[in-house]
Formats: C-alpha cells, sequence, structure tokens
C-alpha cells in the first residue's frame, strides 16, 4: 500500500475550486516533485495533504504504517514575526510537539534527537541563536530540523528555496537528497523544473493540464519536452 | 533613610500588608507570563477587550450585592474569552472589531449600571476604583486575598504543564497543527487563562492598567534577551521586583498603588531598551 494516497481530489476555498479530479499516490522512498504555475494551487495541495484545509471532494488517505500527524513540513514562508524570541533549539524542539500528545516535557530521547538532527542540518553551532537573526539558508536549515524531529518517515517541502541564494541552494538541494536517501519520503514544491528534473523520481503537475507519473514519462510529454527543450536552449 | 526602613517596618507588622504584598507578587507573576504570548500572538487587543469585560461584569456584580464579585466577574470574562477567540477565528466580523463593539459596549453598560444603581454615595470613586484599582491594596478582603492566592498557583502550574505547548502555538501554529498538536485547544486553553489573569488583576491595579502589567514585563524581556525560555524567566523576575517595589513605594509615599507599578514598569522598560541597545551595538 502506498505512504499517501490522494484521490479525485478537489481543491479550493470558500467553495471556489482551483483544482479538480487530482489523484496520485506516493510510495515509501520516492522523491516527488510538484510543479506549475503560480497560483495553480502547490501550497493549497500541500495544506490539504497536512489536513490545514479540508478537500472539497475526494480523499487523502495515509498507509504504508505512516500516520496522518507523522508528516514533516516546512512552510513556504513562515512569517515569524520579527520580534520573536526563540532560540534555535526551541525551534527545532517544537518539531516533537506533535507526538508529544498530552506530555508536558521533552523526554531526553528527544532531545537526543533533536540535536542529531541539527547535527545532520550542520546548525548544531548556532543552536542557541536567536532564530530571527539567522540568514534565510540558516533559518531554512533550523526549519528542516524542525520538520526531521516531526517526521521519519515523510517530508513535505514548499518551495525550500525560494530566496536563497544559488550556493545556499544547491546545498539544499543535496540536504534534501541526501535525506532522500536515508529513506525520507520527500515531497517537494519547486518552481524549478531544472531541480525537478534532476532529483525527483516522479513529477506531478499541476495547472491547466495535470500530469503524474515518473520522471522519465514527464520528459515525454509535451510539457516536460517543452522544459527539456527550454533547457536545451540555454545551455 | 532609618526613617524609611522604620515606617516599613511599622507597615509590615501588619498581617494584611504582607498579604498585600503576596498577593500582588502572585499576580505580577502570573500576569508576565503570558506576556510574550499576548503581545506576538495578536492577543494583546483580546486581553484590553477582556479587561473592559471585566469592568462591565463587575458593575454587574455590585449591583446584585454579592459578597465577592468574582463569582460573576471570572465565568463572564472567560465567556466573553472563549467567544471573542471563536469570533477571531471565523466569522465575516473580523476579530478586532469584534472586540472593539464588546468592549466598548461593556464600558458604556457597566457606568450606566452603576450610576443607575450605585452601591454607594461615591459613585465616581468606585468607577475610579473599577478603572486603575484600589488607591491602597490594603483594602483586599481575606477572601479575595485567599482566592487570588489560589488561582495564581493554578495559573503558574497550568502555564509550566503547557510552556511547550504554548511556545509551538505562539511561534508557528500551521505547523503545530499539521504534525497533530491540537492548536485550537490550546489557543482556548491561553484564552482562558488571560482572562483568569485579567480578573485577578482587576482588583489590585484596575481594568485599565492590567494590560500594562501583562505587557511591560515580557517587552523589557524583548529587549535583552532572545530565547522564549530567557524572556519568560527575565520577564517573570523583572515583573515580581517592579510590583514588589511598587507597593512599597506605594506605601511610602501614599501613591495610588496601580499606577505606581506601572510607572515603575515603564521605568524598567526604559532601563532595558538601554541595555539592548547598547548591547545590540557593542
Ligand atoms: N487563504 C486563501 N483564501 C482564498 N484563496 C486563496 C487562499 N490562499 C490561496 N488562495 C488562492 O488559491 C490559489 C492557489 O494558491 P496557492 O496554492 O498558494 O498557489 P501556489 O502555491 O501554486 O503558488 C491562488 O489563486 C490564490 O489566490
Ligand atoms: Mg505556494
Amino acid at each position: 500500500m502506498a505512504q499517501l494516497t490522494c484521490e479525485n481530489l478537489s481543491l479550493g476555498y470558500e467553495g471556489k475550486s482551483i483544482v479538480q479530479n487530482l489523484s496520485f499516490t506516493v510510495n515509501a522512498g520516492d522523491y516527488l516533485c510538484i510543479v506549475g504555475e503560480n497560483g495553480s494551487g502547490k501550497s493549497t495541495l500541500m495544506k490539504t495533504i497536512l489536513g490545514l484545509l479540508k478537500p472539497m471532494e475526494g480523499s487523502v488517505t495515509t498507509g504504508d504504517g505512516l500516520a496522518a500527524r507523522e508528516i514533516g513540513y516546512l512552510p513556504q514562508q513562515t512569517v515569524v514575526q520579527r520580534d520573536f524570541p526563540a532560540s534555535v533549539r526551541e525551534v527545532v524542539m517544537s518539531g516533537f510537539q506533535g507526538s508529544c500528545g498530552l506530555r508536558p516535557f521533552y523526554t531526553r530521547a528527544e532531545k537526543r534527537r533533536a540535536e542529531e538532527n541539527m547535527e545532520k542540518m550542520g546548525i548544531t553551532d548556532l543552536a542557541d541563536r536567536c532564530y530571527r537573526e539567522l540568514s534565510g539558508g540558516q533559518q531554512q536549515r533550523a526549519l528542516l530540523a524542525r520538520a526531521l524531529c516531526a517526521t521519519k518517515k515523510m517530508l513535505l517541502l514548499d518551495e525550500p528555496v525560494a530566496g536563497l541564494d544559488p550556493m545556499v541552494t544547491s546545498e539544499m538541494y543535496a540536504l534534501i537528497k541526501s535525506l532522500n536517501r536515508e529513506g525520507i519520503t520527500i515531497i517537494m514544491i519547486s518552481h524549478d523544473v531544472d531541480a525537478a528534473l534532476k532529483f525527483a523520481t516522479h513529477i506531478l503537475h499541476i495547472g491547466d493540464e495535470i500530469f503524474f507519473g515518473t520522471r522519465q514519462k514527464f520528459t515525454q510529454t509535451r510539457m516536460g519536452m517543452g522544459f527539456s527543450t527550454l533547457r536545451g536552449l540555454k545551455k | 533613610m532609618t526613617d524609611i526602613f522604620s515606617q516599613l517596618a511599622y507597615y509590615f507588622q501588619y498581617d494584611i500588608v504582607r498579604y498585600a504584598l503576596i498577593v500582588g507578587v502572585l499576580i505580577a507573576l502570573c500576569s508576565s507570563l503570558l506576556g510574550v504570548t499576548l503581545v506576538l500572538k495578536r492577543f494583546s487587543f483580546i486581553g484590553d477587550g477582556l479587561s473592559h469585560v471585566a469592568f462591565g461584569a463587575m458593575a454587574v456584580a455590585g449591583v446584585t450585592g454579592l459578597t465577592n464579585n468574582m463569582i460573576i466577574v471570572m465565568p463572564v470574562t472567560v465567556g466573553c474569552a472563549v467567544l471573542l477567540l471563536a469570533t477571531g477565528r471565523n466569522t465575516k466580523i473580523k476579530g478586532d472589531a469584534a472586540v472593539a463593539m464588546i468592549s466598548v459596549g461593556a464600558l458604556a453598560f457597566g457606568y450606566l449600571i452603576m450610576n443607575k444603581f450605585p452601591t454607594s454615595g461615591n459613585v465616581s470613586g468606585d468607577v475610579c476604583t473599577s478603572l486603575f484599582g484600589s488607591y491602597s491594596i490594603l483594602s483586599l478582603s481575606t477572601e479575595t486575598v485567599i482566592i487570588c492566592t489560589v488561582l495564581s498557583i493554578i495559573v503558574v502550574a497550568l502555564f509550566v504543564i503547557f510552556y511547550n505547548k504554548i511556545f509551538a502555538v505562539t511561534f508557528d501554529e500551521s505547523f503545530a497543527r499539521a504534525t497533530g498538536t491540537r492548536a485550537g485547544v490550546y489557543n482556548l486553553i491561553i484564552a482562558v487563562i488571560i482572562a483568569v489573569i485579567i480578573v485577578l488583576g482587576m482588583n489590585f491595579v484596575g481594568s485599565l492598567l492590567i494590560s500594562a502589567l501583562i505587557i511591560f514585563p515580557a517587552l523589557s524581556a524583548m529587549r535583552v534577551f532572545k530565547s522564549f525560555r530567557s524572556v519568560t524567566v527575565c520577564s517573570a523576575c523583572l515583573s515580581v521586583v517592579c510590583t514588589a517595589l511598587g507597593i512599597v513605594i506605594s506605601l511610602l509615599a501614599k501613591t495610588p498603588v496601580g499606577a505606581t507599578i506601572v510607572a515603575v514598569d515603564i521605568l524598567a522598560f526604559g532601563v532595558f531598551s538601554l541595555i539592548g541597545a547598547i548591547k545590540g551595538r557593542g
């Protein structure tokens, strides 16, 4: 059984639908890239998968040992207010909150895992720094470490490299790929079709034309060919 | 100098003064705890609105002639907190507008009742007390002292138990919700705690000044400290110190206790801003 199954989804806000009839499945270890125009409903889909938004029609189900709340999440932009006092460690630790239930404090094992995740993200030396004083790339790493605390199985990333400079962007992609190699299923929204074609195993295109399939299949479609020829022209 | 001390010693031989100090410090401790959340979560307008609601409820309670106002004031204020939170979330009337309507309404209604059914010969004195607190803390009844102490301890305990959840929900509500934290429940708990704190503080500094007691220590601490925990600890300590200082000064200088405490809080804010500026540059 697939980790995530979306069947006949219609997405939208307040009765106005944006995307209709969307069906796809994600299996353990997949790297799915969701591409599409600005405003085509990528973030909306993400929120629906996370249960923040109810689908207008259709269903989102998790399976293969994945519970709905075990999905880690990197929001498109976290609008943290300018003055919010929070250290990186506090932010990362808060990733465990969902699995805490009514337990008021974090366990020693959770603290250890938080340290490990910060190490993985290369932000151990920033642990006591103030979150909002970090650079964009450092903040993304902290939020990724937080997402890793919330899951061992599946990460949803909404434009994780938006606003990062090229160097930091490629570092971020490498980091995400390495997490995927460790067995974490990745669902990433991206503007960057180049990156999607480079890293993903599956592509979901939403917009006027909906496509779901493997990367190889995508490159053979008209859309995919368009992107490939564009890439060819650029080089 | 010895004069001041002998005067203080004179005051503090009375139980009622000592109790007042204890209650004041406990209320100060409680009110500072949720300051950061209140400031950062757009709840500050709710806090302000609620204090006006509490004023209205106080007026009604006065008319009923109950010995203890809190029996009425507490449920009404908590109820309004829940209501405001619910409306702020998902209605056509925007949250702020709903708060404004309720708070101004409660003020007018409260003043109307106090004038129509005066409980004493001095209506403006009563109004002033409700708005700005008792002139001296020594007018607190023993019953109020006990209730305040118990509720304060409950509030502190709840805050400690829910500390990590309050942080998660304040920092990033969507993430918390997406990963299975019941954000709605914790928002409700936060709102109820705020309502309780406001009612507690009303007896002490009055409904207009209670917001200051909640917000100033947090704002001061945020000038200097950068993590949630250090800000929380600092604002709690600061609030306790400022309040104790304010009470002592008001006893010696015979000034109104609520306003004195707020003045000390503002002074502390100035000092912390300065420290923050120096630290930021250094
Ligand atoms: N909270 C909201 N309420 C109503 N409409 C929204 C809301 N958020 C987004 N939309 C609309 O839904 C559409 C899709 O938005 P979104 O999913 O954010 O697009 P993408 O992430 O693909 O750029 C847009 O037209 C946007 O205006
Ligand atoms: Mg988006």
